[in-house]
């Protein structure tokens, strides 16, 4: 079982959000980055797949500047056995970012490519289903549960009013939700074999793109509220006003 | 001039709600670019609702009948919008399902998607997207070149009467290789939420008492129906009535729901450096000047030990 797991370097998300100068993207001072949450889901699930499966290999690849480096090496102290830095800038367009990764990873022989359902940063939600499309390998989007047997992965994922079940044929791009499995922390000897284990550097060019980023901003403030009145009785005065004003009930 | 492709969602044979939705946005759009709108329905035999689309806003209503949309089929999908012809842009609704739908489309156009939008409209020669980013701390604004994939948020638009010919025409499905097989959906699951995801917070503070009055707070979220998390200010964390996953503030999370129901939370500045992006407010709290109420959107005064389980009750049968 040869699988891959694309990680992305994120800011914490605590992070208070400061607009940069450009107005564009935000400010990173003081910024703790990590690896995007849903990420960690994938990288869980890649390392238990391999151990069950006794035998195989687990590589992570990360599209960016040096800094994914260190994110990198957080991934190999979970568990995974090498990493590959795909050294370059990320363009605002996940299909740009799709087809890097996809060229990189088409002649890799991986029966498995997993990705986040998301990254916390642009809430892009597509360079998984990107890849898959490039790659012309079946795709499952935000799943909530994995099983590989006999060449096939069975996986679910959360949809309005229900959970759909769907299963395709190996090689197959699987992008990870909340509730797929609970990642593992680093533990101090995988601190430590991570320091040796190999990380390529791979210079990469990432093709420009249909995406410009016109502005970044705050959301805007709030205006003042209304007391709706004392006790139960101004509950359905409250109901009224979250579905026909709010719209949010 | 360019048309506009607004590609619907069925299940079970029927249009899924929110059709009307994103008709509204691909009409808007499509009269800023001068082009018609062409509403697509992929169903395994007739969908109803289909009837009513010219009345929400499309010119042409295209029908794609093929066995395999008796489930999600995502390939014969991308075959039958590649097979249509050239569109100024193609909107799809930002569900689950439109989420996976949208980037597998915008991957085999080779052109650019903008996920989960709130606001779409011509500019220059570009799509320009308005979305949430961040976990909605803050906003972007994109210009799309191309032909973009664009997903509209529900609830973004607001359905339109437009009364436009809605003529059905029937288009083929060309060959595909399904790749992925859905077998089926069935009934939701319960998974306790993360207050960071979930489009509803109700969030409790000191006011509560003691630690097993949460228990109030997890009735009222369940009346949400499985999409609204328990949070809590960091003095009843810290008084260890709650984990301290479930804190929002300065030194909890940060989080951004469609609604943020504070009970019996004070709303001291740290609380609220956690939660005042939150898109509607609601404070329940017995000290009328309590801090909360300056940003709430709508308050209630008073014993929360009343109000809660009325507004519970009054939740439930709103959703019913
Ligand atoms: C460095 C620093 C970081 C901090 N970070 C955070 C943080 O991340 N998050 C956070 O929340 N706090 C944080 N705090 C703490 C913050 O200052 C407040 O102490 C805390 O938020 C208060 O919690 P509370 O609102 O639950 O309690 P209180 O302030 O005690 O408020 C309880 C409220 O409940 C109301 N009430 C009581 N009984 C009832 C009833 N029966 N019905 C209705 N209403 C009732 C009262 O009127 C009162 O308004 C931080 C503080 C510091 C110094
Ligand atoms: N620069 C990157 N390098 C590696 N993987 C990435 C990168 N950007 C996004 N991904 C992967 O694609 C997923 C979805 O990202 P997005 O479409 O931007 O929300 C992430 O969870 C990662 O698995």
């Amino acid at each position: 079982m040869k699988i891959a797991i694309c990680l992305r370097r994120v800011p914490d998300t605590t992070t208070k959000i400061v607009v940069g100068a450009g107005g564009t993207a935000i400010d990173e001072t003081g910024v703790k980055f990590v690896p995007n949450p849903y990420d960690e889901y994938a990288l869980e699930a890649a390392i238990a797949l391999k151990d069950a499966a006794g035998a195989g290999e687990t590589v992570v690849v990360a599209l960016g500047g040096d800094a994914v480096q260190e994110t990198l090496r957080t991934a190999l102290a979970m568990g995974v056995d090498r990493a590959v830095h795909l050294q370059g800038t990320p363009s605002a367009d996940g299909l740009a970012n799709a087809r890097v990764l996809a060229d990189h990873l088409k002649d890799g022989g991986y029966d498995l490519v997993l990705f986040g359902k998301l990254a916390v940063d642009d809430y892009g939600q597509q360079v998984g289903a990107m890849v898959a499309e490039l790659l012309g390998v079946p795709c499952a989007t935000a799943i909530t549960s994995l099983a590989v047997e006999g060449g096939r992965a069975k996986v679910t994922r959360e949809v309005e009013g229900g959970v759909e079940a769907a299963e395709c044929a190996l090689p197959a791009v699987l992008t990870c939700d909340k509730g797929l499995n609970t990642p593992r922390l680093p533990s101090l000897k995988g601190i430590m074999a991570a320091k040796k284990k190999p990380l390529d550097i791979v210079p990469v060019t990432v093709p420009a793109g249909q995406v410009t980023v016109v502005s970044l901003a705050l959301p805007p403030e709030r205006a003042a509220g209304k007391i709706l009145g004392e006790g139960a009785a101004a509950v359905p005065a409250l109901v009224a006003a979250l579905t026909s004003d709010a719209k949010v009930l | 001039m360019a048309n506009v492709l607004a590609v619907l969602e069925q299940r079970n044979g029927a249009l899924r709600k929110g059709a009307a939705e994103l008709l509204a946005a691909a009409r808007q759009l499509a009269d800023q670019l001068g082009g018609s709108v062409d509403a697509l329905v992929c169903g395994s035999g007739a969908v109803a609702g289909t009837e009513s689309l010219g009345a929400h806003g499309a010119d042409r209503v295209l029908t794609a009948t093929d066995a395999a949309f008796a489930q999600y089929a995502p390939e014969a999908i991308v075959a039958t919008v590649k097979g249509l012809g050239a569109y100024g842009a193609v909107l799809i609704a930002a569900t689950a399902t439109g989420k996976d739908l949208a980037p597998r489309l915008a991957a085999a156009m080779g052109a650019a998607c903008g996920m989960d939008v709130t606001a779409v409209s011509a500019a220059g020669g570009a799509i320009r997207v308005v979305r949430p980013v961040y976990a909605g701390k803050a906003i972007q604004t994109l210009d799309l070149a191309g032909t973009p994939v664009v997903a509209v948020r529900p609830g973004a638009y607001a359905a339109v009467q437009a009364g436009k010919a809605g003529a059905v025409e029937a288009v083929t499905v060309p060959a595909f290789s399904a790749r992925l097989m859905v077998t089926g959906i069935t009934a939701p699951e319960r998974a306790s939420l993360d207050v960071a995801e979930a489009r509803v917070v109700v969030a409790g503070g000191r006011g509560l008492g003691e630690p097993q009055h949460f228990a109030l707070l997890e009735q009222l979220a369940a009346a949400f129906g499985g999409e609204a998390a328990v949070g809590a200010s960091r003095a009843v964390v810290d008084a260890g009535w709650i984990g301290h996953g479930a804190q929002v503030g300065q030194t909890g999370k940060t989080v951004a729901p469609e609604l943020y129901i504070a009970v019996g939370v004070s709303g001291a500045i740290q609380h609220l450096a956690g939660m005042r992006t939150a898109k509607v407010i609601v404070a329940i709290n017995r000290d009328k000047d309590a801090p909360i109420f300056k940003v709430a959107d709508y308050g209630i005064v008073g014993d929360l030990f009343e109000i809660v389980p009325a507004l519970t009750e009054a939740v439930a049968k709103a959703k019913q």
